[in-house]
């Protein structure tokens, strides 16, 4: 599998909007397959990262490459049509949309006489329960109901399908279990593992550390727009890994810090730090 | 629920049918019907009471369906009350005191909807301004437009046309009663009900109504599609404006404003939401026709007129109460089994 190129790689990318740099030097890659986990910190650069490689932004410096080829995504479409799928939190689905008109907004199947174009509600119905069925989430059977209806993990997992099935090769996923409750979330990452198997390449951006150990096979953490730690599945232990998304702060410091504290302070947290 | 998720059973099932955003709609229009129809006797429920509250369905459903489909999209459009008059103004004036073809003085008419509702779409796609304060701006710019033209041009604030016997019976003739308008309307409510529930784009417009953002993610042309609701809005508005000189032999500059809270009321009654995504073209006419029962039924029920708009306001009140318990019912299904 290494010896194939990445099906998207960054090379020292750096990314700056007037006078603020928010990243540097980012290299990562990722393979067919193989899922990435991006770990980070609330501003420590995921979302201008995601941006960058979904198109909404253009890298200040440095190459973004596919199968080995150089690659520029001027517009957000031209990185979905390169394959490059990004689903949101909660984005792409219309909760007062049915699961078949959903799963279908903006490429309609249609069944036409002439200039009539009607829109082939069964068609899509139940192609959508179908792939929908097939990332493993069987509670959805029927195409009519309302997404507003469904779980959030099922509504992450319709996006999932959705992308895999209109032939992404990348999928960015970002944060898709930030929130979610604990069964929401484990079905959500089973469904990371079937696109994985599926073969595509899944960039999986995440704080949860547990969460991006379960399925990920390689990690990259982010700290202030820079990779500051890049290893691969059982390098390091989640502790490690807490640690150095919290920028090199001891977990287990900043622990015992608080604790010592509250001994000394008739149970009270110290005052947070400003 | 297991019965119903079954091979697609198209059985109608009770549950089902309370779910459809229609069904409020479908019940406030019977009960307000049986009221007048208690009220009013048999001549409310024979045809003077029929044609009289068609004829006023009519004028406000042909605004309130394109009206409904941008709300559906998430957007308002308060210009349609000038729009009106404007289009009226521009027929009376080129077919009346300039006496150009009955089909040349129609098709400008037209096109001072669609040219306004181009210029709406183009304001709202193009800037950040809400919707709701685009179009009451563009609403007092052609208003004044329309009044210093009529001023300008003929002097006065009415001007009148006496159409030819083809253009009178086909946009401007009673038939026992009944205006020539519902037909015009029933005709629009079949375009729209194919453009919002058969043909593809209604998706897109639910879409555009649900999440904007997504919409255009998903490559949905949202600005395009915007534009062309605002243009179908004032085309609609327009056409009533026509159809009102037709049959009215007049064209005044005031007049009109009317339609703005009469055309909403009735979408909203219809079961559309307010912040869009969700709405249906059935709830818009049910919306219409319960709206116009009240509006006439007053008169043959013998009540005191100003009573139809306490009934307006509850009804309209209840309709919002129960659309929101329909969003609420759709999005919080989850923990059944």
């Amino acid at each position: 599998m290494s010896d194939k190129a990445p099906v998207l790689e960054m090379r020292n990318v750096d990314k700056s909007f007037g006078p603020i740099d928010v990243l540097h030097e980012i290299s990562l890659k990722v393979h067919e397959g193989e899922v990435l986990c991006l770990l980070g910190d609330n501003g420590a650069g995921k979302s201008t990262l995601i941006k960058t490689l979904s198109g909404v932004h253009q890298p200040t410096r440095g190459q973004m490459m596919m199968d080995g080829q150089e690659v520029r995504f001027p517009r957000p479409r031209d990185a979905q049509e390169m394959g490059i799928a990004t689903v949101h939190q909660f984005g792409g689905t219309y909760p007062l949309m049915s699961v078949g008109r959903n799963f279908f907004a903006g490429a309609e199947p249609t069944k036409g006489f002439g200039p009539f174009k009607v829109f082939d509600r069964q068609k899509a119905n139940q192609i959508a329960v179908e792939e929908v069925q097939k990332m493993g989430i069987t509670r959805i059977t029927d195409g009519d109901r309302l997404v507003g209806g469904l779980s959030g993990g099922e509504r992450q997992s319709l996006a999932i399908a959705r992308a895999v099935y209109f032939g992404a090769r990348v999928l960015i996923l970002d944060e898709p279990t930030a929130a979610l409750g604990v069964k929401q979330a484990a079905h959500v990452l089973r469904i990371v593992n079937e696109a994985k198997r599926r073969g595509l390449a899944v960039i999986f951006i995440t704080h949860q550390v547990m969460h991006a150990m379960a399925v990920g096979d390689h990690f990259a953490v982010l700290i202030r727009g820079a990779i500051a730690a890049d290893f691969r599945k059982g390098e390091k232990s989640r502790e490690e890994i807490a640690d150095l998304m919290a920028g090199g702060e001891s977990m287990a410091d900043l622990e015992a810090n608080i604790e010592g504290y509250m001994e000394t302070h008739d149970g009270h947290p110290p005052p947070p730090a400003h | 629920m297991s019965s119903q998720n079954g091979n697609g059973s198209k059985g109608i099932s009770l549950g089902a049918l309370a779910r459809r955003p229609e069904t409020g709609s479908l019940i406030g229009f019977i009960v307000v019907y049986i009221f007048f129809a208690v009220l009013g006797g048999p001549v409310f429920l024979g045809l003077p009471g029929w044609s009289s509250w068609l004829n006023i369905a009519a004028e406000v459903g042909i605004i309130a369906l394109p009206v409904g489909l941008l709300m559906i999209a998430g957007e308002f459009d308060i210009s349609v009350g000038s729009i009106v008059p404007a289009a009226s103004m521009m027929t009376a004036m080129l077919g009346g005191h300039y006496d150009a073809p009955a089909i040349v003085a129609i098709l400008a008419g037209l096109g001072v909807g669609l040219t306004i509702g181009l210029v709406n779409g183009l304001l709202v796609t193009r800037t950040t301004i809400p919707s709701l304060i685009v179009t009451i701006g563009v609403m007092f710019a052609v208003m004044g437009l329309t009044l210093g033209f009529a001023v300008l041009v003929k002097g006065s604030t009415s001007v009148s046309y006496v159409p030819d016997p083809l253009t009178k019976s086909l946009m401007g003739q009673f038939v026992k009663g009944f205006s020539v308008s519902i037909f015009w309307w029933l005709g629009l409510v079949a375009v729209f009900f194919y453009a919002l529930h058969v043909s593809p784009w209604g998706n897109w417009i639910f879409a555009i109504g649900g999440d904007k953002e997504s919409a255009r993610n998903a490559g949905i042309p949202t600005s395009q599609m915007t534009i062309a609701l605002f243009m179908a809005s004032g085309f609609c508005a327009a056409l009533v404006g026509v159809l009102q000189v037709m049959t009215y032999q007049q064209a005044q500059v005031a007049g009109g404003q009317a339609f703005i809270f009469n055309s909403i009321m009735c979408v909203v009654i219809g079961g559309v939401l307010l912040t869009g995504g969700a709405g249906s073209i059935i709830g818009i006419l049910l919306g219409t026709m319960t709206f116009a029962v009240v509006n006439q039924g007053i008169f043959f029920a013998g009540l005191d007129p100003n009573i139809q708009f306490i009934i307006t306001g509850a009804l309209l009140l209840a309709a919002v109460l129960s659309n929101d318990r329909f969003r609420a019912m759709a999005t919080s299904a989850a923990a059944k089994k």
